[in-house]
C-alpha cells in the first residue's frame, strides 16, 4: 500500500467505494478539491482508466463517481499521508451527506 | 487573415494600410470603443506578447475571485455555496493550465484561448449522465464570461467621448452605434472590419468624416489616446505621425479646403453639363436634420431618404405620428422639391431590436429583408405608408419600394398602399392619391426584367451597392472579397443600361441613389449611359455637381460607349480618372 518514492516524498493510494447516493457531484466534489488542495502532495483519483487530478473541480465532475464505484485516491509528496487520512474522513462520512 | 505587418518609416511612426470610405485629413486622440462582454475578437500574438496575456489572465482570475467573495459575503449562506463552485471553477488547475498553454501554443490572445477551453469543459460536462452535474455547465459558463468581462476592462461606448474631434477606433461598429455618431465629437473613424459600402461608411461619408475601413488590426495596435491621422482619401492611418507628417498633411488639407470652398460657389448653379443637358442632381439623407446640408450643397431634392434610423434609434417601434412628423417637416422644407421616401429597408446588415423577431439568419443579405419583410408585416407596413401619405399634402413626396425582385412584390406592396389610403379616408386624414410609386433596381432580377415592371411605377431608383453585390455575388461586409466589388463591372453597366433604357422606352425616368452616383469620377460614366437622375451623399454634392458641369453630353457618351465594349475593369477605371484628370482636376485632388 505505501512505497517510497524519494527522501521524503511518498506514494500511497487507497482504495473506495463511494456510497453516497448522489456519487461525487458538485458539492462532494467541491468538499474534495478543497480538502486536497490543503496539502502539498498531488492527489489523483482513479477510476478504472480515468484519472484526475483531486485538485480539479472540472475533471471530479466530469470523471463521474456514481454510487457504487470503486476509486482510488493517490497521493504523492511530503505530506501524502495526511491528505489521504483526510480524504478518507470525506470517504467514511458520505461526505456528510446523508 | 493575414496580418499583414505595418509599415515602419520614422521613429515611432507607424503607417496602416486600408480601405478609405470617406474622403478628408483629421489628426486626433484615439478613442478606443471596447466590443461587447460576449464578442470575443480573435487576433495572433507573437512570442513576445505571451508574457502579456498570461499576465492579463492572472490579474483577470484575482479581480474575478475579488468580485466572487464580494458577491459571497453578501448573500444567503445557501446561495453561498453556488459561489464556492464558481472560486473552484475559477481556480482549476487544469483549467488555468490549458488556457496558459493554449496561449502558448496557439499564440492566440487570451479571450479566444479562454473561451474555447471554457466550451471545452462544458463540453465534456454536457455529456456526464447526471442531469444535475450537466447543469454545472452553466456556472462554468458563468464565471467564464467573468472572467472575460474583466479581461474586457471598463466597456466603453462612444456616449463616453467627451472631448471633441477624437478618431474612433474599433474592431467594427453597430448600425445603431452608427447612427449615434456626432460630427462635433468624432473626427475620424477607422476599423478592422467593414467595406465601402458598409452603413458605417455610408453614415461617415454623409457627415463628412474622414474615415478607414478594412484595417485588420487597427483596435488591437492603438491605445487610448494615442495620436492618429486618418487621410480618408487615401485609405491610410498613421500612429504617432512625425511632425513632418502633420504639416505636410494640414497643408494637404488646407489646399483641399480651398478647393471645398471654390466648389460651393456651384451650389446655386444648375446640374448641367458643358453643353447644356440637365439632370437632377438630389440627396441622400436619413434624419429630418439632413435637410441642412440638403440646402446648403444645392441639391434639387432628396432621392433617397432612408427611413430604417426610426426603427433602429428606439426601443420602441415608431408611432405613426413621430414618423408622420419627420416626413412632413422633410417635404414641406424641401417643396416643390422631390423627396423620396424610401420604406423600410430592414435585415441584411441593419436589424431590429425592439421586435420580436427572430433574425438569426445565415444569408441574411439574401433573406428576408426589405419588401420581403415588409409584406409580411402589413400592420408595421401600413403604419409608415400612412404616415407618408399624410405628408404628401405638403410637399412633393414620392414613395419609393427597396429590393423589388419581381413584380409580384410591387403589386402586393400597392394592395398594401391602396389599404392605407382607405384607412386614412375612413379616419378623414387627407392624403395626395395620385403619389407617385418607384421601384429599387438592386436585385440583378428585377434589372433584367425592368420591362414587366416600367407600366406599373411612375420611377426607377438604382442602388448601386446592393445590385453590385448580387450581381457580382460579393459579400459586401467580407473583406477578403471586397476587391472583388467593381462598380465598372460590365455586367453592372449593361444591367445599369438596360434598366435606364427600358424606362425611357415606358416614358420614366431613372436615377441611381447607391455609392456609385456619388463617386465623380463615375459621374460622365452614368451620363452617358442616360441617367436622368444622381442622388447622392450629401458631402459630395459640390463634386458631382462640378463633374457634371466640366464634362459635356457629347463626351461622356462617348466615354460610356467605351466603357460597354472593355475588357477590363481596370482599364474603364483608369480612363475615367484620365478623363476627370482633363477636365477637373481639383475632384482628383479632393478624392485621391
Amino acid at each position: 500500500m505505501t512505497h517510497s518514492a524519494g527522501k521524503n516524498d511518498s506514494k500511497i493510494s487507497r482504495e473506495y467505494v463511494i456510497r453516497n447516493r448522489y456519487g461525487i457531484h458538485a458539492r462532494p466534489a467541491a468538499m474534495l478539491v478543497k480538502t486536497a488542495s490543503k496539502f502539498q502532495s498531488d492527489v489523483t483519483v482513479e477510476k478504472g482508466a480515468v484519472r484526475v487530478s483531486g485538485k480539479s473541480i472540472m475533471g471530479l465532475m466530469t470523471m463521474e463517481a456514481s454510487c457504487g464505484a470503486k476509486v482510488r485516491i493517490v497521493a504523492e509528496g511530503v505530506d501524502a499521508e495526511q491528505a489521504l487520512d483526510e480524504i478518507a474522513l470525506l470517504f467514511e462520512n458520505k461526505f456528510y451527506e446523508e | 487573415m493575414d496580418n499583414v505587418p505595418p509599415d515602419t518609416i520614422a521613429a515611432g511612426e507607424q503607417i496602416f494600410r486600408g480601405i478609405g470610405v470617406s474622403a478628408g485629413i483629421v489628426i486626433g486622440r484615439a478613442f478606443l470603443r471596447t466590443p461587447p462582454d460576449d464578442h470575443v475578437i480573435e487576433r495572433d500574438i507573437s512570442r513576445a506578447d505571451v508574457p502579456r496575456e498570461i499576465a492579463r489572465y492572472e490579474a483577470a482570475l484575482i479581480a474575478t475571485r475579488q468580485q466572487i467573495r464580494a458577491i459571497q459575503k453578501d448573500c444567503d449562506p445557501d446561495v453561498a455555496a453556488i459561489f464556492d463552485a464558481h472560486l473552484l471553477f475559477l481556480d482549476d488547475g487544469p483549467f488555468i493550465k490549458n488556457v496558459f498553454t493554449g496561449i502558448e501554443g496557439r499564440r492566440k490572445n487570451v479571450e479566444v484561448v479562454l473561451r474555447d477551453v471554457a466550451a471545452g469543459f462544458m463540453q465534456s460536462l454536457s455529456r456526464v449522465q447526471d442531469e444535475y452535474l450537466r447543469e454545472r455547465a452553466n456556472d462554468m459558463q458563468d464565471v467564464a464570461r467573468r472572467i472575460l468581462h474583466n479581461l474586457a476592462g471598463k466597456q466603453v461606448t462612444l456616449a463616453d467621448i467627451t472631448e471633441p474631434g477624437m478618431i474612433v477606433v474599433a474592431n467594427d461598429l453597430s448600425p445603431s452605434e452608427t447612427v449615434s455618431i456626432n460630427k462635433d465629437r468624432v473626427g475620424g473613424i477607422v476599423l478592422d472590419l467593414g467595406s465601402p459600402t458598409a452603413h458605417t461608411a455610408i453614415v461617415a461619408a454623409k457627415l463628412g468624416i474622414p474615415a478607414v475601413v478594412g484595417l485588420h488590426n487597427i483596435s488591437v495596435a492603438v491605445h487610448p489616446g494615442d495620436e492618429l491621422l486618418v487621410d480618408g482619401g487615401k485609405g491610410l492611418v498613421i500612429l504617432r505621425p512625425t511632425p513632418e507628417r502633420r504639416t505636410q498633411a494640414m497643408r494637404q488639407e488646407e489646399s483641399k479646403r480651398g478647393i471645398k470652398i471654390e466648389l460651393e460657389r456651384l451650389k446655386d448653379l444648375p446640374a448641367e453639363t458643358a453643353d447644356g443637358y440637365r439632370i437632377t442632381l438630389s440627396a441622400n439623407i436619413e434624419l429630418p436634420k439632413d435637410v441642412d446640408a440638403v440646402l446648403a450643397g444645392g441639391a434639387e431634392g432628396v432621392g433617397l431618404f432612408r427611413t430604417e434610423y426610426f426603427y433602429m434609434s428606439s426601443k420602441e417601434l415608431p408611432a405613426e405620428e413621430d414618423q408622420y412628423e419627420a416626413y412632413r417637416t422633410v417635404a414641406q422644407r424641401l417643396a416643390p422639391a422631390p423627396v423620396i421616401i424610401r420604406t423600410l429597408d430592414l435585415g441584411g446588415d441593419k436589424f431590429l431590436s425592439n421586435l420580436d423577431v427572430n433574425w438569426e439568419e445565415s444569408n441574411p443579405f439574401m433573406g428576408w429583408r426589405a419588401i420581403r419583410f415588409c409584406l409580411a408585416q402589413p400592420d408595421l407596413f401600413r403604419t409608415q405608408l400612412r404616415a407618408i401619405l399624410r405628408a404628401s399634402i405638403v410637399g412633393n413626396i414620392k414613395i419609393m419600394y427597396p429590393m423589388i425582385s419581381n413584380l409580384d412584390e410591387i403589386v402586393r406592396a400597392n394592395v398594401i398602399l391602396d389599404q392605407a389610403k382607405k384607412e386614412l379616408m375612413e379616419k378623414g386624414h387627407p392624403f395626395n392619391p395620385h403619389v407617385e410609386v418607384g421601384a429599387m433596381i438592386e436585385v440583378p432580377s428585377a434589372a433584367l426584367v425592368a420591362d414587366m415592371l416600367a407600366p406599373y411605377v411612375s420611377f426607377f431608383s438604382i442602388g448601386t451597392n446592393d445590385l453590385i453585390q448580387y450581381t457580382l455575388a460579393i459579400d459586401r461586409g467580407n473583406e477578403r472579397v471586397a476587391y472583388l466589388y467593381e462598380p465598372t463591372h460590365l455586367a453592372i453597366l449593361r444591367l445599369i443600361k438596360n434598366t435606364i433604357d427600358i424606362g425611357h422606352r415606358h416614358g420614366i425616368w431613372t436615377g441611381i441613389c447607391g455609392g456609385m452616383a456619388s463617386d465623380p469620377l463615375m459621374t460622365p460614366l452614368l451620363l452617358g449611359l442616360g441617367i436622368d437622375e444622381l442622388s447622392v451623399s450629401c458631402s459630395a454634392l459640390p463634386l458631382v455637381k462640378d463633374a457634371i458641369r466640366r464634362v459635356s453630353l457629347s463626351e461622356s457618351r462617348e466615354i460610356a460607349e467605351l466603357a460597354l465594349t472593355s475588357q477590363s475593369t481596370v482599364d474603364v477605371h483608369d480612363m475615367f480618372r484620365e478623363l476627370t484628370k482633363k477636365i477637373a482636376p481639383e475632384i482628383l485632388e479632393l478624392v485621391e
